[in-house]
């Protein structure tokens, strides 16, 4: 109990000295997060929404991916976008490896999916009826698109935390693209891995501290959004 | 009957896998008729409604409006003239004024041109006073007014209604029907709506078309078809919608509310 109390002291005193490597470490680990979160939401929503909605050949087979999608472990979404980050891999020329962006786009291979994959569950709990009723009010394709996001929007919001809570917290992916190179690539949770391994385990306590701030933070903030006129 | 129909089915045919669900060979509705698709569960009347509605494409016929025929890069423009109330009023995450407002702003029209428009049609149901509430914090009653009014709000040419009161407890049914009875006898629009219900057809409609196994059986003014049924098989579903009654019924109001005679 001593161990976590003092990590919080830690972490406070750490929050409060203003150690610019510390400030840049938790505004690179919330600026990647929150992008990759932000791509996911633009790409996850409406598949999710037209895997929930459209009939296709197949269709079950592509929820299926995108449900195995949810669960990929981040050392192995990590691997594929390094190989094809590599000088030698597909993506080599845009030279992203060990950047922010690298970090990004392996984040966004891990949310986009969980985006996606409750988009889709959030859809199909909406009332069949209801996208008649939206049509039969006079609704363009697109009109109609936005007033059922729009219905869905408490689960839409619980999507969107799922998928920021599992990048801000995920470090496999960050160390394999990022490299954890300090005052580039560090993050909150490849810095806390870091000096874990160096046997600094009030530093590693106090850095993990502050992630949970910062998650607790920003789902705070989007709760109160998804709360706001719900009754008691 | 004159004129051209507001309204038109021909050959319309509705296949689920190699069954047919529905086969009309021809309807007209004529303006401000109301018509009534009555029949038992199952008869299709409903797959009829949303495809004269153009909310779902039949397999094989075509809809007119105004004589032209509707396919489906007009039906946006079409949906816009028309309208649909279903079973459940369906409304959506909003409070009661933006609900109302939603046809409107589909349509461009905001600012106090919709607010006007929306006032009007909330006083005239009587909920004004429910303008800021939550849709889902209406009761069954208030909800049903609330979608009558966002249904009303654009002025539509054509309203369908699919079995709007079946949902209703009885004394909120007999009121409701009693109200839009009222609306349409004031503002005559065309109508085509959808029941089970041989009461609540005399009390609203003008004309009756029966529906059994995806087939009109036989439509004609609702006195025709209530007295002198055209087979054994109308004959037999009209008896058992309808309890027996003491004297002859008196069709000159047919407007009003007549649900508690029906079962």
């Amino acid at each position: 109990m001593d161990v976590l109390l003092n990590a919080i002291v830690s972490a406070v005193r750490l929050l409060l000295s203003g150690d610019p490597e510390v400030l840049r470490v938790m505004a690179l680990s919330l600026q990647v997060s929150l992008t990759a979160t932000a791509l996911s939401m633009l790409v996850g929503v409406p598949l999710g929404t037209w895997l929930a909605l459209a009939r296709f050949p197949g269709r079950a087979l592509l929820l299926a991916v995108v449900n195995t999608g949810m669960g990929m472990p981040p050392v192995v979404a990590g691997l594929i976008i390094t190989v094809m980050l590599w000088r030698s891999g597909p993506l080599g020329p845009l030279h992203l490896l060990y950047t922010p962006t690298a970090i990004v786009i392996a984040q966004f291979t891990l949310a986009a999916p969980i985006v996606a994959g409750l988009t889709a569950a959030a859809m199909q709990q909406l009332n069949p009826k209801i996208r008649l009723q939206i049509l039969a009010l006079g609704a363009t394709p697109g009109q109609s698109l936005w007033l059922l996001v729009r219905e869905a929007r408490l689960p839409l919001l619980a999507a969107m935390m799922a998928g920021f809570g599992a990048v801000i917290s995920e470090v496999g992916a960050s160390m394999m693209v990022g490299g954890n190179i300090a005052g580039q690539t560090r993050v909150l949770t490849t810095a806390t891995v870091l000096e874990t391994s160096k046997g600094n385990f009030d530093l590693a306590l106090a850095l993990g501290v502050l992630l949970l701030l910062l998650v607790y933070s920003v789902n705070l903030c989007v709760t109160w959004i998804q709360q706001r006129g719900r009754p008691l | 009957m004159t004129g051209q129909p507001v309204l038109a089915a021909e050959g319309l045919r509705v296949e689920h896998g190699r069954r047919a669900t529905l086969d009309v060979s021809t309807l007209a509705v004529e303006a401000g008729e109301v018509l009534a698709l009555l029949g038992p569960n199952g008869a299709g009347k409903s797959t009829l409604l949303r495809c004269l509605a153009l909310l779902e494409r039949p397999t094989a016929g075509v809809v007119r409006f105004h004589g032209e025929p509707l396919d489906w890069r007009s039906a946006v423009a079409y949906r816009r003239r028309t309208t649909m109330l279903f079973q459940e009023p369906l409304l959506l995450d909003t409070t009661v004024f933006e609900n109302v407002a939603t046809p409107l702003r589909l349509r461009g029209v905001r600012g106090p041109e919709a607010r006007r428009r929306v006032d009007g049609w909330l006083e005239r149901l009587g909920i004004s006073g429910l303008a800021r509430r939550q849709a889902r914090s209406l009761s069954g009653g208030e909800a049903r007014r609330v979608s009558l009014a966002r249904a009303l709000v654009g002025d539509p040419e054509l309203l369908f209604l699919d079995e709007p009161f079946s949902a209703l407890d009885a004394p909120t049914r007999v009121s409701f029907i009693g109200e839009l009875a009222g609306l349409l006898a004031e503002q005559p629009t065309t109508t085509v709506f959808v029941t089970h219900d041989v009461g609540e057809a005399e009390a609203l409609a003008d004309r009756i078309a029966v529906l059994l196994g995806g087939r009109i059986q036989q439509i004609g003014p609702i006195e025709a078809v209530l007295e002198r049924p055209a087979d054994p098989e109308v004959e037999s579903f009209i008896r058992s919608g309808r309890l027996p009654r003491r004297s002859a019924p008196d069709m000159s109001d047919k407007r009003a509310p007549s649900a508690g005679r029906s079962l």
